[in-house]
């Protein structure tokens, strides 16, 4: 097998969009080579994959980029059909999953303005609202009580879910802010923590001390950036 | 107040009992709107035209998207499909058998997906601060447009539309935006793009000369009184 079929992951380590499309290529089976940018000075490559946006992830396939996460995303579940289903075969209920996901990326958005904002306070408030509506549109998606997780059966929201949510210990160790309640989410709670259990998935999450590391040191540099 | 289209639309017709199941809730003046109904008309689609009124919006709109309470929202045997490039391309999935919208080949899918991802944000934003903003701002929303349009035309190239020879997915989410384009030349004096993006405007020419999108757009006076009447009640709060 020559370069026919190669892929091509350029990412960030802590980006969870780059996590994202990280865990769609091993959910699904997929060999990958991995190329971590620096953000602060990005490669040549990575300007010419991406010239629009200039961001990470870019998946590149047969020497053709793709960019956008979530458009990556659909890109692997259409070009890869063998493995599990990201998205669902009937067209309403698909519909219901790329709503979703699209409301997540707002609440993704919620959690990184409480990491940046300087009114922490107002920042959490639209954050818990977000969640709110959330949480209580994955009751109505999943009546019998939680989505039924597999190994083999893992979907576009259970790696959207974990993403978003998967490193809250560690961003709660460093903003103070406790993310996700058991109380007041119960079902993406129990749903992340599930999900953190399943190896595949594991074996992605970057080590805990690594991370809060990265984010006092981020939490330091908005702080004195506000200051200015 | 809402606001009622030009002409009234072949489509409110009720002799197709099909009619009957497809339910479009939407503003005319809304490009999002707009995108839903092209991609109707493109299919040749019965459907039932609600026009809501946004300053007092129904109880069917809050229940069909309670999470956004936005038009546009297509019903669709009782079950609502929110936000216009998810409702587009379930058009797609669901009467599949012409007139595709989309790609077939997963890579030109993305790069569909792409562009309107891209059309979504880059585009809606910059517009957004040519019709809100101050002096300044509406300067840099004009420059953005400008770079904005240039990418768009190298994306374009020699083709008849974004997918080649076939109308789809991108014209569809581009095309009420062009539109927008057209009232900012006498609204914003923003007529950079047709010395510097003549193959775009062949396009925007090419699209609004199309019967589904002729049909489904509001005039550019129509655009124009929308915004005089959103910014009376935004000032109002």
């Amino acid at each position: 097998m020559g370069e026919e079929n190669k892929v091509t992951l350029h990412g960030m380590w802590l980006s969870p969009y780059v996590k994202r499309v990280e865990l769609a290529l091993k959910v699904k089976g997929i060999p990958f080579e991995y190329i971590e940018e620096d953000l602060s000075n990005k490669s040549p490559l990575l300007l010419k994959y991406n010239p629009i946006h200039k961001k990470v992830p870019v998946l590149v396939h047969n020497e053709e980029p793709v960019n956008e996460s979530l458009v990556i995303l659909e890109y692997i579940d259409e070009t890869w059909k063998n493995g599990p289903r990201l998205l669902p075969e009937d067209p309403y209920e698909r519909s219901k999953v790329r709503f979703w996901a699209a409301y997540i990326q707002q609440v993704m958005e919620c959690m990184l303005k409480i990491f940046t904002a300087e009114d922490q306070e107002k920042a959490c408030e639209e954050f818990y609202e977000k969640l709110d509506v959330l949480e209580d549109g994955m009751k109505k998606m999943f009546p019998w009580g939680s989505p039924k997780i597999e190994v083999g059966n893992i979907g576009l929201l259970d790696i959207l879910i974990l993403v978003a949510f998967g490193a809250c210990k560690a961003q709660e160790e460093v903003f103070g802010v406790k993310f996700l309640d058991p109380q007041k989410a119960p079902l993406i709670h129990s749903w992340v923590n599930t999900l953190l259990e399943l190896a595949v998935l594991k074996e992605t999450v970057p080590p805990r001390d690594k991370v809060v590391s990265f984010l006092r040191a981020f939490k330091e540099r908005s702080a004195s950036a506000q200051a200015q | 107040m809402t606001l009622a289209p030009q002409k009234e639309p072949e489509s409110l017709s009720f002799k197709n009992n099909m009619a009957e199941e497809v339910v479009l809730l939407d503003y005319w003046p809304s490009p999002f709107g707009t995108r839903a109904r092209i991609a109707l008309a493109e299919k040749g689609i019965s459907f039932i035209h609600k026009f809501e009124d946004l300053s007092n919006k129904s109880h069917l709109l809050m229940k069909m998207n309670p999470v956004q309470q936005r038009v546009p929202v297509l019903v669709h045997k009782g079950k609502p499909v929110c936000e216009s490039d998810i409702i587009i391309q379930y058009i797609d999935e669901v009467w599949n058998h012409s007139f595709p919208l989309l790609p077939s080949e997963p890579y030109q899918r993305a790069k569909a997906r792409f562009l309107v991802d891209f059309i979504n944000k880059k585009v809606h934003e910059s517009s957004v601060k040519v019709w809100m903003g101050a002096k300044e701002e509406q300067e840099n929303g004009k420059k953005e447009l400008l770079e904005w349009s240039k990418f768009l035309e190298g994306e374009l190239g020699d083709k008849l539309y974004f997918g080649g020879d076939v109308f789809g997915f991108v014209d569809i989410a581009l095309v009420p935006f062009y539109n927008w384009f057209i009232v900012f030349k006498t609204f914003a004096n923003f007529n950079i793009i047709e010395t510097e993006c003549p193959k775009l405007v062949m396009w925007g020419d090419r699209c609004l000369n199309r019967d589904s999108v002729s049909k489904s757009l509001p005039t550019t006076d129509q655009v124009y009184q929308a915004y005089l009447e959103f910014k009376r009640g935004w000032a109002h709060g």
